[in-house]
């Protein structure tokens, strides 16, 4: 790189920097004239830090706090940064982004609740649930995509699942024979992937597309074929109880968060930690960053790349069949059409966010079901904004964040590249 | 990075695929002279038989799903023959309503023509030709759907949101076609048909900004922006643009917005299968005989050669995704104003991923993309009737064409089940990881 060019990469540096340090003023301004301004004083949010009903946490008292000088802190501290930003600059712009924005929604949640109660543990706690499908699906495009290959089929392969699931429940009466068949079913559709993939070299999108179009066809003829008639006997399984973990589950507000759910939240965090494990600390995982960040050379070391790949994918359709699994038997009970509504994808935007990394991919998931809980409870509160409006959130904010984070978070090098022997 | 990245993109364009050719393969010159001219027998061969085993397959789905087969191969050993029996019946009813469904019964088409010219009472013949014409009418918003995906495919785009974009520009045609009142239909038609192709093209043209700017992978963008758009719709059709009374649709179009209907009722044959059809033709000029085309292949076969060249990749982004959503909207458009006059929800109805797989059959060839779209169509309408006559859903059409993309996009596949030596044939490369 040249002097020159360097330079000039500096400067546009610079001007992207004061460009991000004048949007987050503005929205700190906008958080004070949108949500603090209009206020009439002395009204009072509520936010509840104990879970609905059935709880065994200890009881804690609400957090109650005045909204109006509450908002204006928030947006007097989102200015700041701004400002910060737009003079200084600050070393992670990422982090400084992140606390504007958490200033903005934390407002726009003390302004939707004024004069209400909110259900904070109760949010926190459905944004896990919500963002269960979501990490499970995030977590089979990273065990697909460390080794090479880019999966687009979770969203069928979760869909299909999620049915078969629902089916075989219903028929045993056995809601752990509907996982193991979701995830044999998920293993299945992985495999026909693979086998495309790394057998016929088919373009991987093309490939993923067709089995998410096949995976519908399929789910909606059998629907109509079959469960619409007979509801009782094939399309009503129950759902998997919530286990509350002793003691855990006492702690207040983490207690009901993370230690009050059903088996599918847990086997999913199990997985986050149990994929981190294996992809960092094991032989395994170094040889499937190794397939897929340089087929060659890991071919030329005697691991057998098309092997790798295909247990890595089938692995992962695996996991995204546990992720179709929460759909039905996880949180209804019963199979509707095309109900899996692009979390596959979702999913896919949290990979990417988190920069193929169980452990990222984690966290960015629990920020689109975040995004997907605000969205119910904001109906529930009766924020003038139409629902259809709100039901758009989570779409939305993976489309912002693809955009924010794309370029920045790099993929394993081999990533959706065939690999040919010579 | 930069290396790694290259890679894949140095794959796509029309390099001949690896291997050695067959035995008795033309000389080289001969080939040079066949690639410019006649597309080879395989051309045509690997999308038929890839039609045909999907076809296969969606029959065995058929019989597996359908109860009275399963009961008669319960006693297959004791009756053997009536199982045959059972099977050939259910594929029959199928398949024989899906035929008559698509093309009416000859029969009655010659028996329609001898009354017209005996008596001149069109009513029979116009009855007997109905099912092809529904087949053509479902063929049209396919053309247009099939051509945007093809667009993009051009330039190395894959637009999935051919769905959203569809629907988005039904709205968008619709609302121009009840909006304006009192207007001649040479004016009225025509800014109906825009404001589809616009609503579309806008729909589409974020995405392909979004690749462009920030390098979104357009697949999952455009997925996103189709259920935004559902959701759009949703607020539309029971908000702005509801029609009084409670079902949540628009209010029908002026009849100065409809595109002109050919025949009497019920036949819903209009002028909209020879748009499609002039915006086929207009599409290959733009992509092979002009400027903007070469430019929007160069930049799908080879972005860095392109950039290298002096063409803008952002532009060529957003402009073939303006031009894809533009054709999807197109679709919408030519479904409401010929067909259905006024848009509800669900309305799209799986025609956006339909256009994929005709896409991928058609080669993403304007020609082939057509003659893609006739065979799609023809098989929806007869799905139509094969669903109320045989009870078998229309999903049937989705399992069928998820695998005619599987084998048209792995060839090998039907190569091997026919017995096939391969010939030369460009392979589609659309993964560019997702930050290139």
């Amino acid at each position: 790189m040249t002097i020159a060019s360097a330079q000039m990469t500096k400067r546009a540096d610079v001007t992207g920097h004061r460009v991000t340090g004048l949007v987050l003023l503005l929205i700190g301004l906008a958080i004070f004239g949108l949500f603090g301004a209009a206020l009439e004083p002395g009204l009072e949010t509520k936010f509840g830090l104990n879970p609905g009903f059935g709880s065994q946490a200890i009881k804690i008292p609400d957090l109650v706090l005045p909204t109006q000088p509450a908002i204006y802190m928030l947006a007097g501290m989102a200015v700041f940064f701004g400002a910060w930003q737009l003079a200084r600059g600050f070393r992670s712009v990422g982090a400084v982004i992140g606390i504007v924005a958490f200033c903005f929604i934390a407002a726009f949640l003390l302004w939707a609740a004024r004069g209400k109660t909110f259900n904070l543990v109760g949010m926190l706690s459905s944004s896990l649930v919500r963002a269960t499908p979501i990490a499970l699906a995030a977590l089979c495009g990273v065990i697909s995509e460390r080794a090479g290959v880019v999966n687009i089929a979770i969203e069928g392969i979760m869909l299909m699942a999620t049915q078969t699931a629902v089916v075989s429940a219903t028929i045993s009466g056995n809601l752990y024979v509907g996982l193991v068949v979701a995830i044999l079913t998920g293993m299945l559709l992985a495999a026909i992937h693979a086998f495309l993939a790394v057998k016929f070299k088919v373009d991987q999108i093309v490939s993923g597309v067709a089995i998410n179009i096949f995976a519908t066809g399929a789910t909606s003829f059998i629907s109509s074929r079959f469960l619409e008639r007979n509801t009782d006997v094939l399309n009503n399984s129950g759902t998997f109880p919530v286990i509350a973990i002793p003691l855990l589950s006492k702690i207040p507000i983490l207690g009901p968060i993370f230690f009050a759910n059903n088996i599918i939240v847990y086997l999913m965090i199990l997985l986050v930690v149990a994929l981190h494990v294996l992809l960092f600390y094991t032989p395994w995982g170094l040889r499937t960053r190794a397939v897929g960040e340089h087929p060659k050379a890991a071919d030329t070391l005697g691991i057998n790349v098309y092997l790798m790949r295909y247990v890595n994918v089938i692995l992962g359709g695996a996991i995204a069949g546990v992720g179709g699994a929460y759909f039905s038997i996880g949180s209804v009970g019963r199979f509707d059409e095309i109900m899996t509504a692009g979390k596959g994808f979702i999913g896919l935007a949290a990979m990417i966010f988190g920069k193929w990394n169980p452990v990222g991919a984690f966290f960015s998931s629990l920020l689109f079901g975040f995004a997907d809980s605000l969205q119910v409870k904001l109906q529930i509160l009766r924020v003038p904004i139409p629902s259809e409006f709100l039901l758009m959130a989570p779409y939305i904010v993976t489309m912002v964040v693809l955009a924010g984070v794309v370029g920045r978070a790099i993929p394993p090098a081999a990533d959706g590249v065939p690999y040919e022997k010579d | 990075m930069e290396q790694t990245q290259a890679t894949p993109e140095l794959r796509s364009g029309s390099t001949p695929a690896p291997g050695a050719p067959a035995p008795g393969a033309p000389a080289p010159k001969a080939r040079a002279k066949q690639r410019a001219q006649v597309p080879s027998l395989q051309t045509f061969l690997i999308p038929l038989l890839a039609v045909l085993t999907g076809l296969i397959i969606g029959g065995i789905v058929i019989l597996v799903t359908d109860a009275v087969v399963v009961a008669a191969f319960r006693n297959f050993f004791r009756e053997p023959g009536e199982a045959l029996k059972a099977v050939w019946h259910s594929i029959a009813s199928a398949y024989g309503s899906l035929l008559s469904g698509s093309f009416g019964s000859p029969r009655e088409i010659i028996e329609g023509l001898q009354t017209y010219f005996a008596v001149g009472d069109p009513a029979p013949l116009l009855q007997a030709i109905y099912p092809i014409t529904e087949s053509l009418v479902a063929s049209t918003p396919y053309i247009f759907a099939g051509l945007g995906v093809a667009v993009g495919f051009k330039c190395g785009l894959f637009n999935i949101g051919a769905e959203g974009q569809f629907f988005v520009g039904a709205l968008g045609s619709a609302f121009v076609g009840y909006k304006l009142i009192g207007v001649p239909w040479f004016i009225h038609l025509p800014l109906a048909v825009l404001g589809g192709a616009v609503a579309g093209a806008l729909w589409g043209a974020i995405p392909g900004y979004l690749k462009a700017a920030t390098g979104g992978h357009e697949v999952v963008n455009t997925i996103m922006m189709n259920w935004i758009a559902f959701r759009l719709s949703d607020w539309l059709l029971n908000g702005p643009m509801k029609a009084p009374g409670y079902r949540p649709v628009t209010p029908q179009i002026e009849a100065s917005a409809e595109l002109p209907r050919l025949f009497a009722l019920p036949i819903r044959f209009n002028v909209g299968f020879f748009l499609a059809l002039a915006v086929a033709a207009l599409i290959y000029w733009l992509i092979y005989k002009t400027t903007v085309g070469y430019e929007i292949r160069a930049v799908g076969a080879n972005p860095d050669a392109a950039r290298y060249a002096g063409m803008s990749i952002t532009r060529n982004f957003v402009l073939t995704m303006m031009l894809s959503g533009g054709l999807a909207g197109l679709a919408g458009a030519s479904q409401v104003l010929g067909i259905d006059h006024w848009v509800g929800q669900g309305f799209s109805a799986g025609y956006g991923f339909d256009a994929i797989a005709i896409a991928l059959l058609g080669k993403s060839h304007p020609a082939g993309v057509v003659l893609a779209a006739l065979l799609f169509g023809t098989l929806r309408s007869g799905a139509t009737r094969m669903q109320s006559l045989a009870g078998i859903p229309i999903d049937i059409i989705s399992i069928i064409q998820g695998l005619v993309i599987v084998f048209v996009a792995a060839p090998a596949i039907i190569r091997w089940l026919f017995r096939i030596r391969a010939g030369r044939e460009e392979k589609l490369v659309l993964t560019r990881g997702w930050g290139a």
